[in-house]
């Protein structure tokens, strides 16, 4: 067995390797709950190219198939109901743990100098993922994935002198048609994973050169053994933080299960009504909403109103909404990075944004109503003025003094 | 972070049973995957047995009908050509269809039939696949003075006789596959289902 | 196409307040009702599928709702189709749309877009009006082109109107409710009967996989449970290390 490994050493870095990223990859001790979501959007990632491929054995991206075909795995492929709602719950679960992932480094400034890469690959790989979301939401051909698409789509419309023949260019056609469902199906199965599997690799590589921040916000490089150059509040990888995160994938698949076979509909936020009515370009459903992972940005969109009758400031400001999260690392001026030490205007500010964040999301869901769109701008509002405002009010906070060594508990 | 104290028998009966329930999951999570590449019902609906009306064969014709998307041959032998039929065990490979992967049980006679005037045989050649065409004409020119009528495969010249027995010499293995096969009545027959099924 | 996105965006507004107005009744779906699942695809065959298709269903699942064979075949299948087969209709399309002025919709999985209840509260909601071309009109499907095809059965219907009076002042009739004027050859109870066994094998073809999906759930999460205990006595067994 050793010889072998030497073997395999002399060609190939596996040992060298595993120490880096496992077994002498020295991660904080001191994670809490909201660590287990960046191994738990890997395990998705997972699961979604897995049940991925097997779903494409079986669909025909073509706009006179593509519907029976989704009926004929959830019948007559064996098991094939099985994966399917494994990928569409899949689909969910990614931006509800991607969401949660990205508030963890937001309260505790995982964003912050040196990690500022990391979070701008982050942010790339969360905007690869609405992208390969919105793609995906097409091929099952029905009503809400045609209407959905065609008015996202007609968004890009509306960016002025190019925007017509930009969407004509998106879709292939003048309306959304069968060369955009199959030109939408080449990106989701193909080049949007590709994307996203090198920009996860470049997320670790970038996490695993400068180490993991933590909730203290504290660099535990600064204090190490003087003998072994360990980092002292630094423990390896494996096996700690693997048995650790095993216990948080079983918690996250029971969560994960209970949805894929007790409710793989989530009460039509998941699987939507709509979406079981064949695509018929001629009749638009009554009541047309996103999935629930678009609707922040979304209700942000409809709260703009028109300007000069065009819809494109409402579009821009939902570009800008998603892009923002670009700027973070250089909007926070605090001089600490984590929420245990930042002083009460960040914790309004985030309490206020999250309420946003969720009530936007909420709204969006919502038909628009003249009492609901008043709300959504003063939302708007606020979720801009977290980001916009974010220089002042985090550099005239009173924090309190980071300690010079984690603390547990 | 101290080492000192750890019971190493109980971390590795842990690791075990996690290395052992976690294999048990990586398993039956498979299994749906896997199965899923099964034939669908679609598949095994298009795969169903098939009825074949026999009265429509005239004697010493061939008629080719389609079960899971092979050719199935019927041919109406007349009593000369099962005359001839018992004439040639010395030149055959296999003449008492002993091979029983070639025959369902109730075929493993002479004619390796139900009722010996109809040969229901699947009309895929056992060397490479080809299907051999139906010859019936004794002594062809082509095919020797000795030819007692038969399928010879166009591919790599495989010589089967009437009851899709192989000669030997010819680069197929065996003799052709006879389907499972019952008679619905005297003329019906249902071929990809057997009596006992 | 701005003026397209903007009645995409705001639509809704007008279109919500239209829906949701009557009151659906609660179908009596229950997919381990073997008894009702095949009496209901009874029903189906003979009353739904001359117009409406299921082209998603093969009539060989019926085997799950416990017919075998042989019994679909005598009693459900005309004589050239096969078990195989998936449950297509002999009707062809553009003839539909000239009959009834818009395709009969597939049914295969129409409850899981409309909801069981809908279904069941729309076909015992069939109403008299000389006005439509068939004759007749839905109170949860106004304008419908489907005429009532069960009405020798149930009997016709006639509305009972009252007076509303709108935010305007205004005064106009409204229907009440629905009052048998002509009994068909069931009493209420039992046709009441024949649509939920109805419905609720509809329900059951919108999904078939249900019951195998909810059993195999149980198994997965007594699994998980066990993984569960054993990945926390692990975890716990190393981070003794972590002071």
């Amino acid at each position: 067995m050793e010889k072998l490994m030497n073997w395999v050493d002399a060609r190939f870095p596996l040992t060298a390797t595993y120490k880096a990223h496992l077994s002498e990859y020295f991660a904080p001790k001191n994670f809490n709950f909201w660590y287990y979501f960046g191994s738990l959007a890997l395990l998705v990632l997972v699961i979604q190219i897995v049940s991925g491929i097997f779903l494409t054995m079986n669909y025909k991206p073509d706009a006179n198939l593509a519907f029976a075909s989704v009926e004929y795995i959830m019948r007559d492929v064996e098991w094939g109901w099985l994966i399917r709602y494994i990928h569409s719950t899949g689909a969910s679960a990614f931006f509800v743990v991607v969401y949660l992932h990205m508030f963890r480094g937001i309260i505790y400034g995982s964003y912050r100098q040196p990690r500022e890469l990391i979070w701008i690959f982050g942010v790339l790989i969360f905007l690869v993922l609405m992208g390969e979301a919105f793609f995906g939401y097409l091929l099952p051909w029905g009503q809400m994935s045609y209407w959905g698409a065609q008015v996202i789509v007609n968004l890009f419309a509306t960016v002025p002198f190019i925007g017509e023949d930009l969407s004509i260019l998106i879709r292939g056609d003048y309306v959304i048609s069968d060369a955009t469902l199959n030109r939408f199906f080449a990106f989701h199965v193909i080049a949007f994973p590709l994307v996203l599997l090198g920009l996860v690799a470049v997320h670790l590589v970038a996490l695993h050169e400068v180490g993991s921040n933590n909730p203290d916000g504290v660099e535990i490089k600064k204090h190490k053994d003087p003998v072994t150059h360990r980092p002292l509040d630094g423990i390896p990888f494996h096996p700690y933080y693997t048995v650790k995160d095993i216990l948080g994938v079983v918690v996250f698949l029971i969560a994960f299960s209970a949805v894929v076979f007790f409710a793989p509909e989530m009460g039509g936020y998941f699987l939507e009504a709509n979406n079981f009515i064949p695509a018929d370009p001629l009749k638009t459903p009554e009541h047309i909403a996103p999935v629930w992972y678009f609707t922040p940005y979304y209700a942000i969109l409809r709260a703009i109103p028109p300007i000069l009758g065009s819809q494109f400031p409402g579009v821009a400001a939902m570009g800008v909404s998603v892009l923002i999260f670009f700027a973070l690392p250089w909007l926070d001026r605090s001089p600490v990075k984590s929420i245990r030490y930042r002083g009460p205007k960040f914790k309004i500010a985030l309490t206020l944004f999250v309420i946003a964040f969720i009530g936007l999301g909420w709204l969006g869901i919502l038909p628009a109503t003249e009492l609901y769109t008043w709300i959504a701008r003063v939302l708007t509002v606020v979720y801009f003025g977290f980001f916009f405002l974010m220089p002042w009010y985090t550099k005239n906070d009173t924090s309190k003094p980071e300690p010079e060594r984690v603390t547990l508990k | 972070m101290s080492n000192e104290n750890v019971d190493r028998s109980k971390r590795r009966f842990l690791v075990a049973m996690s290395s052992a329930v976690g294999g048990v999951a990586a398993a039956g999570a498979a299994v749906p995957f896997v199965m899923s590449m099964l034939p669908s019902a679609k598949a095994l609906a298009a795969g169903a047995p098939v009825e074949v009306d026999l009265s429509k064969v005239e004697p010493g014709m061939q008629l080719t009908a389609e079960w899971r998307g092979k050719p199935i041959w019927i041919v109406h032998r007349t009593p000369e050509m099962l005359d001839l039929l018992g004439r040639h065990d010395d030149k055959l490979t296999d003449p008492n269809s002993e091979k029983t992967s070639q025959q369902p049980e109730y075929c493993k006679n002479p004619t390796r039939s139900i009722h010996p005037q109809y040969l229901i045989a699947i009309g895929i050649c056992t060397h490479l696949g080809c299907s051999p065409t139906y010859r019936k004409e004794i002594g062809a020119a082509d095919l020797g003075a000795d030819w007692p009528g038969g399928f010879f495969c166009p591919c790599h010249g495989s010589r089967f006789d009437l009851a899709a027995r192989v000669f030997k010499g010819s680069p197929a293995p065996t003799n052709l596959v006879i389907p499972p096969h019952k008679y619905l009545s005297e003329t019906m027959v249902l071929i990809g289902e057997d009596a006992k099924a | 196409m701005n003026k397209l996105l903007h009645i995409l965006l705001f639509l809704p507004l007008t279109a919500f307040a239209s829906g949701a107005a009557v009151p659906l009744d609660r179908a009596p779906v229950n997919y381990k009702n073997q008894e009702s699942l095949q009496r209901g695809a009874a029903v189906f065959v003979n009353y739904c599928l001359s117009c409406h298709s299921a082209n998603y269903m093969r009539y060989s699942r019926l085997t799950d709702i416990g017919l075998t064979e042989p019994q679909i075949k005598d009693k459900l299948l005309y004589a050239t189709d096969k078990v195989g087969n998936t449950m297509s209709v002999a009707m062809r399309t553009h003839e539909a749309k000239e009959w009834f002025g818009a395709a009969p919709p597939d049914l295969t999985v129409i409850t899981r877009s409309r909801g069981a209840d809908w279904v069941y509260t729309y076909l015992r909601s069939f109403y008299r009006d000389d006005s439509r071309p068939t004759g007749w009109n839905n109170t949860v499907f106004d304008k419908v082109g489907m005429p009532h095809v069960m009405q020798d059965l149930q009997g016709h219907l006639a509305p009972v109107y009252r007076s509303e009076t709108d935010h305007e002042g205004g005064t106009h009739q409204v229907i009440d409710r629905l009052e048998l004027a002509k009994p068909g050859r069931m009493t209420q109870a039992e046709y009441d009967a024949l649509v939920g066994d109805l419905v609720n094998y509809m329900a059951w073809m919108g999904e078939p996989a249900k019951g195998k999906r909810l059993n195999t759930g149980l198994g997965v999460m007594l699994f998980l449970f066990v993984f569960f205990l054993v990945a926390f006595y692990l975890k716990k067994e190393y981070w003794k290390d972590v002071h």
